[in-house]
């Protein structure tokens, strides 16, 4: 984060960047899983510090590039029915569905607010008793436990009002399927901080047991990141893999029991589609039986229009990490941040979206 | 853009907005003086040279902490004003009030107004009062239009700007728009964060004085400090270089950020001032800015450069270099 | 996806806590961390706790970093 950093900062990172150069000889891809891994790589300019053969590669880690246009349409379509208000995170404002956007359904008069917390979603339930309240559930094991609770605090206050449109994503499966698909050559992985803190270090094992892929859960901060490529670095100079855990402030091997546990009594396993890469089994969360009330496709009626998706748009491969985003035809010329044809490009932490907005991989700058 | 509506996003300042502006407006109004683009444009009547500028005041809550409307009615315009390196001499003030706004407001509004005036040595000569139904306005609108004297000895332009010159940053950044934010998504903020809103024509005077030859002012307001530099970047044909740890950023505003996820850099201002000038001059202004109240943390935050022309960079606080882009829509908090 | 800020707990009733983040303060819930106590130090996603800052992890990496920085010299 921005704020009168020291000497002390850049010399740590110095070090780090000429260590991994030092330890890596040959050319090797790292992949990062988490869209705010993403964002804070591209903020800091950390591939700049690395050196040339370290190619840094964005995965399936934004929440909301991984959803398929056919939960945006639904939300649209929830949107429009008159006694209806949806309360969703900033970061869905402006994805774009088959035919329209959030942002565009508000700028027509729908009643759609952002919260900062599933929480604040219900007070508008209490404050509305004759809407229904419709909440956006996106995000990964870091939200979902949010989302959950925000259940069974509905359920304690008696609300009849509250559902909300679930499309929570696991990450484990998806490195598993990402990994099995061997599509891209991964030679260690960055592990998402905050993930790791509610699901803890066993969810990854397999990483090494099963493929061998040197793995660091990582922090946030730009010397978190590149402490944690340095540990990957240290693995792949020794020919070693393991599981290491970088973030040991906020990271214990349990991870959080008591969230898991409040997620487990609401949601259960179930499979999810994920753009780009199709349906991974298990990879998603539904609602269990009992909470089913709260489930806005299980209790409220909508029709949604047919679901297209952007002709040419190629997240898909973006997200899987099997291209650039320089590499779409679209990518800055018919897809650009104030007109974006697919989700990569509008997620704040799309990499498509940082790409463009920080400059691309190398953006070197002459001064 | 048929068949298209206006989006929230299109007054944020950021690309949207400049596009809004030189597809629709620009094209109709053409004209040399408004080709600048400048916060004020500079006319010459009969041989005198003057600053004339305007603009319109929506801002919920209408009162916040270091301010309200009218405060920001008042000095905005003066800063334009002194931005064109003009001395601030006259204001219009229009006033778009809603039915059933409570006039109590009004005149808690209207003596603010005064203050601000008076603090800047302006005088508020002609208004307009219009009273529209019930939900046509949002409360009260304010639109203030200034006219001063442009300063003899000084030419505030983007054409003065050059390679090699350093770029100045009056204080701390985020303040304004922090305080607006107070009480939504229930943050409590400390008193320490206010509104900077502020009149700087006085300290800009000052500084005029002692260093007629600055290239360049302009204050970071809707779209933040960074949109700020772009454009400037764009309208000079230079390249700017901006040093990530030498931003002033206060801590209780970084912590909003965190919490929220905006960046600082995006946030509008509403008192600071960018000063692009010679670097043997650099040390004059500084020192001239830092003994006035509204320039007490000033710093030099970066440097023009030749190339790339037209592109802002960030050298980060761990020596990575990025682009720092335009603001595109208007920052939302986000989750992810 | 998971933008989360260090707090301090400065005040705790049942599952509501007031947390401190540079002066800026909010409510917050401990439903994901119910063994939270006043004056811990604790990561906020969402409005919630959903972990302890471990201070002698944090006071480690630190330390670590002040020796990186002291290298080249």
């Amino acid at each position: 984060m921005v704020s009168n950093l020291t000497d002390d900062t850049r010399r740590a990172a110095d070090f780090f960047a000429s260590e991994i150069d030092r330890l890596i000889s040959r050319p090797v891809r790292l992949m990062e899983v988490c869209g705010t891994h993403t964002v804070a790589i591209f903020k800091a300019g950390i591939r700049q510090l690395l050196p040339l053969h370290v190619d840094l590669v964005s995965g399936p880690g934004c929440p909301v590039c991984v959803t398929a246009n056919d939960y945006l349409d639904t939300a649209i379509a929830y949107c429009r029915q008159d006694d209806v208000i949806i309360a969703t995170f900033g970061d869905m404002l402006r994805v774009p569905g088959s035919s329209s956007s959030l942002q565009a359904e508000k700028a027509t008069g729908a009643d759609i607010r952002i919260v900062y917390s599933p929480l604040d979603s219900l007070d508008i339930a209490a404050a509305n008793p004759n809407k229904k309240i419709i909440f956006l559930g996106i995000g990964f094991e870091t939200t979902a436990p949010t989302a959950a609770a925000a259940v069974l605090a509905a359920e304690q206050a008696g609300l009849a009002n509250f559902y909300i449109l679930s499309a929570h994503k696991l990450v484990p499966p998806a490195l598993r399927a990402l990994l099995t698909a061997a599509e891209v050559q991964v030679d260690g992985l960055l592990l998402p901080g905050h993930v790791s803190a509610i699901i803890g270090e066993a969810p990854y094992s397999f990483l090494v047991d099963e493929f061998g892929v040197p793995a660091v859960i990582a922090g946030f901060t730009p010397l978190d990141i590149l402490q944690a490529v340095y540990m990957l670095a240290q693995q792949i100079g020794a020919g070693a893999a393991s599981l290491q855990n970088q973030y040991s402030r906020v990271v214990r091997p349990a991870g959080n029991p008591a969230a898991r546990q409040v997620l487990d009594r609401v949601y259960g396993g179930a499979d999810a589609a994920w753009r780009g890469i199709g349906v991974i089994p298990g990879s998603g969360l539904g609602m269990r039986p009992e909470y089913r009330r709260f489930d806005a496709l299980a209790a409220l009626p909508v029709n949604v229009e047919e679901t297209r998706e952007a002709v040419g748009c190629r997240c898909g491969e973006v997200l899987r990490g099997v291209v650039r985003p320089t590499d779409c035809a679209l990518f800055g010329a018919a897809c650009v941040p104030e007109a974006p044809v697919g989700s990569c490009m509008v997620s704040v932490e799309g990499t498509c979206a940082a790409w463009y907005k920080y400059g691309g991989g190398r953006w070197q700058y002459e001064g | 853009m048929k068949g298209e509506r206006v989006q929230l996003a299109h007054g944020s300042g950021g690309k949207l907005s400049h596009d809004l502006v030189s597809k629709v407006m620009l094209p109709a109004f053409a004209n040399e003086a408004l080709a600048e683009l400048h916060d004020g444009a500079k006319v010459n009547i009969r041989g005198t040279r003057l600053a004339f500028t305007t603009d319109s005041y929506v801002v919920k809550p209408l009162f916040f902490a270091g301010g309200d409307i009218g405060k920001l009615a008042v000095c905005g315009t003066v800063n334009d004003l002194a931005m064109t390196g003009a001395v601030p001499l006259y204001l219009s003030a229009g006033f778009i009030l809603e039915e059933g706004f409570p006039l109590d407001d009004l005149s808690l509004i209207v003596a603010s107004m005064k203050a601000a005036a008076a603090e800047a040595g302006v005088l508020v000569v002609t208004g307009d009062t219009k009273v529209v139904e019930k939900g046509a306005a949002d409360g009260i609108f304010i639109n203030t239009a200034g006219i001063g004297a442009v300063i003899e000895g000084t030419d505030i332009s983007p054409a003065r700007v050059r390679p090699g010159q350093d770029i100045i940053l009056s204080g701390a950044i985020g303040d304004h728009a922090v305080a607006v934010m107070a009480g939504r998504y229930d943050l409590v903020l400390p008193q320490t964060v206010a509104s900077d809103c502020a009149p700087l024509a006085g300290m800009v005077r000052q500084m005029l004085a002692a260093v007629p030859s600055v290239a360049m002012l302009r204050d970071p307001t809707r779209g933040g400090l960074a949109t700020t530099l772009n454009e400037i970047a764009v309208q000079a044909g230079v390249g700017i270089r901006v040093e990530e740890a030498a931003i002033p950023i206060h801590p209780e505003v970084a912590a909003v950020c965190n919490i929220l996820g905006f960046d600082p850099l995006y946030l509008a201002n509403e008192g600071k001032c960018l000063i692009i000038v010679e670097t043997k001059h650099t040390q004059q202004v500084l020192t001239c800015i830092q003994s006035h109240p509204y320039g007490k943390e000033a710093r030099v935050i970066g440097k023009t450069t030749a190339s790339p022309a037209g592109q802002v960079g960030l050298h980060t606080a761990v020596g990575g270099v990025r682009l720092l882009d335009m603001l595109v829509g208007d920052q939302l908090p986000r989750i992810c | 996806m998971c933008l989360a800020v260090p707090a301090k707990i400065i005040d705790r009733v049942d599952m509501l806590a007031t947390v401190d983040i540079s002066g800026v303060t909010r409510k917050i819930s401990l439903m994901l961390l119910p063994e939270a106590q006043v004056g811990d130090f604790v990561l906020v996603h969402a409005g919630f706790a959903i972990q302890t800052i471990d201070e002698e992890e944090a006071a480690k990496t630190l330390e670590l970093l002040k020796e990186l920085a002291g290298y080249g010299e």
